[in-house]
């Protein structure tokens, strides 16, 4: 065995993160973890990495104790780490960025030449003087892999690494990682998507509230299975029925908007039609311009007059209450700082997007007592797991907080809602939850936005698709007809990278 | 060379030597702002270092040890500020604003014995025939240590920043401190020791001031040199190169109005005296402007507090 993980036990003031974890990695072995949002998964591995200091338990790596005091340690011992959220410098090159990474790494020249030899014997073609944050996802990710592949890992760590990525580019990742493996190094892989593990990974781990309560080869178990094993219960899937195309509601053409960001894209000539009762689901990588599209939308960016019409009305210039009033409601993508202040308790948030639609002021003072029951009725029809409605939004986990985000939207009653990654980062069964949610808000005749990454999400939720690209919106299709193949066309492909020829 | 009554090598000398004190605060605070700190603090650094140079100079009869003077005392008042703002997680703004105004009262009663005195003179570095050179050899040869000095470290940080493994790692820490701390990089004592850098050259550059610009201590002679290098900095979009083209302006412009004012102009004293500051920060506008992405250059975590959560 490469790697031994015998009790590994750790805890936070009030939450056991760890509690006994034991598994093991063989040399050349792809081993999933699985598990939901706090199953414990992230800990677990910041612990291997030297991140974190395990209270008790012991690891073993060839064989020899192995307690890594800091991610230096864990590196010199072979063991290399590609993170959920990417820990790239942006404004600085490829070689930079790789050079960090690395405890010996050699004079730049040279190390260029390196990154370039490497990337394109992995078939991950770069360029290391370029600037990462002019780079698309899945190349900031090339940067993390090729770091990592530099020091010539025994273990590599990978957290959530297909969640930006483009169909063709998971594609090329998984031949990479395939080859790793098959030149012995042990690849720990976490992911929320079931699909990809039954197609990678040799072993899984699945972790609930900190324990390991089984392990099995994916390959023989369903995707629904093991999501269930994941939680433990039973899983209902999507009912889809009861909804109707009703009349035209919102119509958007030659929407123009300038970046909101100094790497983000324009908007150019976006344009569609929404039905009431109907989903919208419009994929991208982020980055394409799907802030971009939900602040013309929600109104926080005014556009030129005429783009878009709400019932054959001109709100193109109206700001956000504005639209508020007029049923057009928003849930960014961002929950803390966006679509919720941190440090205002849920009543708080409650009124800052509630007030218009409902009577949560009186004669412009704060009615405290109906904004909580508005709070508190979010609470209890979305299964937000808090203690109440005073406790800060910045205290929720993700996946709570962004049940209540996207509960405070859907409880107004809105004529068209448009929402950003509404299950990003959410666990399996918040996830059902909130997508059953959007589809109910459907089936009441409401017209539903739904901007994402996830394509399957999409797929399961959505009666047409649209691709944002570079700012670009494609022209929506039926879902129904679309294979995931053609999605990925849709979305550029592997934005023009191709696999480089051995 | 003279034009319009202003001897222009003469204007040339004294704009390199008008120029150093700014010169060398802005390169030290450009270093703690690429790792992420926003120290308004300087113009207090840099009075403490004027009274702490010019009572360390006094004391020992050395302008040496009276540089080194400075530096420590300006080193200190950033180690301070450090210790506030990077332990104790204290707001970086309010406690920069705090800085200065704590250097120039406590600069104001250490300087009380001092007002009236004449420090040790700094001699001009003898360069021999170099120095008969005509235009260039006044230009070039003609200046005290510091000068030069001030001069090589700007190219040292350059170079620092550019080419060195430690110069990444602090820019790295700059630009994203999450990420560093997860690959392993120490973010708190990268900033400490950029602030205490940042404060031992603005502690050079008011010993500067006191030492051979005036040469003696008056209560509150930094003027708002500390708050021009801080302007400089942000305007020169944290590039060491535009540091030094910035401060010479700055300097150029206040040489040139002080012998305006001797050479008898007819232009109110109190714009001549305001010219350095409004040129200056008018100059450095335009560069950004002319620089599309030059107001983005600020390091991503500048004026971010750092905790490590995990």
């Amino acid at each position: 065995m490469l790697l031994t993980v015998e009790g590994l036990t750790k805890a936070y003031p009030g939450v056991l993160a760890n509690d006994g974890v034991s598994f093991a990695v063989a040399p050349g072995e792809v081993h999933a973890l699985l598990g939901e949002n706090g199953a414990g998964k992230s800990t677990l591995v910041k612990m291997i990495y030297g991140l974190v200091k395990p209270d008790a338990g012991a690891m073993r790596l060839h064989g020899a104790p192995y307690e890594p005091a800091e991610p230096r340690a864990a590196r010199a011992a072979g063991v290399a780490m590609v993170f959920q959220h990417f820990s790239l410098f942006e404004a600085l090159s490829v070689a930079e960025n790789v050079a960090l990474g690395m405890e010996n790494p050699p004079p730049m020249r040279a190390l260029a030449g390196r990154i370039r030899a490497v990337s394109n014997a992995y078939g991950l073609p770069l360029d290391p003087n370029r600037t990462v944050g002019d780079l698309s996802a899945g190349e900031r990710q090339r940067v993390e892999i090729i770091r990592c592949l530099l020091q010539d890992p025994k273990l590599l760590i990978m957290d959530e690494p297909t969640s930006v990525l483009t169909p063709q580019e998971v594609e090329i990742l998984f031949h990479t990682l395939r080859k790793l493996a098959a030149e012995g190094t042990a690849i720990l892989y976490i992911s929320h998507k079931l699909e990809e593990i039954r197609a990678l990974c040799d072993t899984a781990t699945i972790l609930r509230g900190g324990r390991v309560v089984a392990s099995c080869a994916p390959r023989d178990k369903s995707a629904r299975e093991l999501a269930e094993m994941m939680v433990g219960a039973e899983l209902k899937p999507v009912d889809r029925t009861g909804r109707r195309a009703g009349a035209m509601v919102l119509q958007v053409a030659g929407l123009d908007l300038a970046p909101l960001s100094p790497f983000g894209p324009a908007l150019r000539g976006v344009g569609f039609d929404l039905r009431r009762g109907e989903v919208l689901g419009i994929g991208g990588v982020a980055g394409n311009g799907q802030e971009e599209l939900l602040a013309a939308l929600s109104g926080e960016r005014p556009t030129a007059p005429g783009t878009v019409l709400l019932d054959g009305r001109d709100i193109a210039a109206l700001g956000p209450n504005a639209r508020r009033r007029l049923g057009v409601l928003a849930a960014p993508e961002e929950r803390l700082g966006h679509a919720a202040a941190p440090d205002l308790s849920l009543t708080d948030n409650a009124i800052l997007t509630g007030t218009v639609r409902k009577p949560l002021t009186r004669k412009g003072f704060i009615d405290k007592s109906a904004a909580r029951s508005f709070a508190q009725s979010v609470i209890s029809a979305f299964d937000v797991r808090t203690p109440g409605p005073d406790v800060a939004a910045r205290a929720l986990s993700g996946g709570n907080l962004q049940k209540f985000v996207i509960g405070r939207e859907v409880l107004q009653d809105p004529v068209v809602l448009v929402v950003n990654q509404p299950t990003w980062g959410v666990d399996a069964a918040a996830a059902a939850a909130i997508r059953q949610a959007l589809l109910d808000l459907a089936a009441r005749g409401a017209a539903v936005i739904a901007i994402s990454q996830d394509l399957d999400e999409l797929l399961e939720i959505s009666d047409r698709f649209a691709a944002l690209n570079e700012g670009r919106l494609s022209a929506p299709r039926d879902t129904a007809q679309l294979t995931l193949e053609e999605i990925g066309l849709m979305l550029g492909g592997a934005h023009g990278m191709q696999e480089a020829a051995p | 060379m003279i034009l319009g009554g202003i001897d222009i090598v003469v204007l040339i000398a004294t704009l390199m030597a008008a120029s150093t004190p700014v010169l060398l605060a802005a390169t030290g605070e450009l270093v703690a702002e690429k790792a992420g700190v926003l120290n308004l603090g300087v113009e207090g650094m840099m009075i403490m270092g004027a009274v702490g140079g010019f009572a360390a100079a006094v004391a020992t009869g050395s302008p040496v040890l009276g540089f080194l003077g400075g530096a420590l005392a300006g080193a200190a008042m950033a180690l301070i500020f450090a210790f506030l703002t990077q332990v104790l997680l204290s707001n970086q703004v309010a406690t920069g604003l705090a800085l200065t105004l704590f250097g120039l009262g406590l600069s104001a009663l250490i300087g009380k014995g001092f007002e009236g005195v004449r420090p040790p003179p700094t001699p001009k570095l003898p360069f021999g025939p170099l120095a008969e050179i005509p235009v260039a050899g006044r230009i070039l040869f003609s200046h005290d240590w510091m000068v030069y000095a001030s001069l090589a470290l700007v190219a040292a940080t350059w170079w620092f920043l550019r080419h060195s493994r430690a110069g990444l790692i602090l820019r790295a820490v700059g630009e994203n401190h999450d990420a560093a701390h997860a690959l392993g990089y120490r973010v708190v004592a990268v900033r400490v020791t950029a602030l205490a850098f940042g404060g031992a050259l603005a502690g050079l550059g008011g010993a500067y001031l006191s030492l051979v610009r005036v040469p003696q201590w008056t209560e509150g002679m930094t003027a708002g040199a500390g708050w021009i290098a801080l302007a400089i900095v942000v305007f020169a979009s944290w590039r060491p190169e535009r540091v030094l083209l910035g401060a010479y302006l700055f300097g150029g412009i206040t040489a040139i109005q002080l012998q305006m004012q001797a050479a008898g102009y007819k232009i109110p004293v109190h714009l001549l005296t305001m010219a350095p500051y409004v040129v200056t920060i008018v100059a450095l506008v335009l560069i950004t402007a002319l620089h599309r992405r030059g107001a983005q250059a600020a390091p991503a975590a500048l004026g971010r507090s750092f905790h490590a959560s995990t």
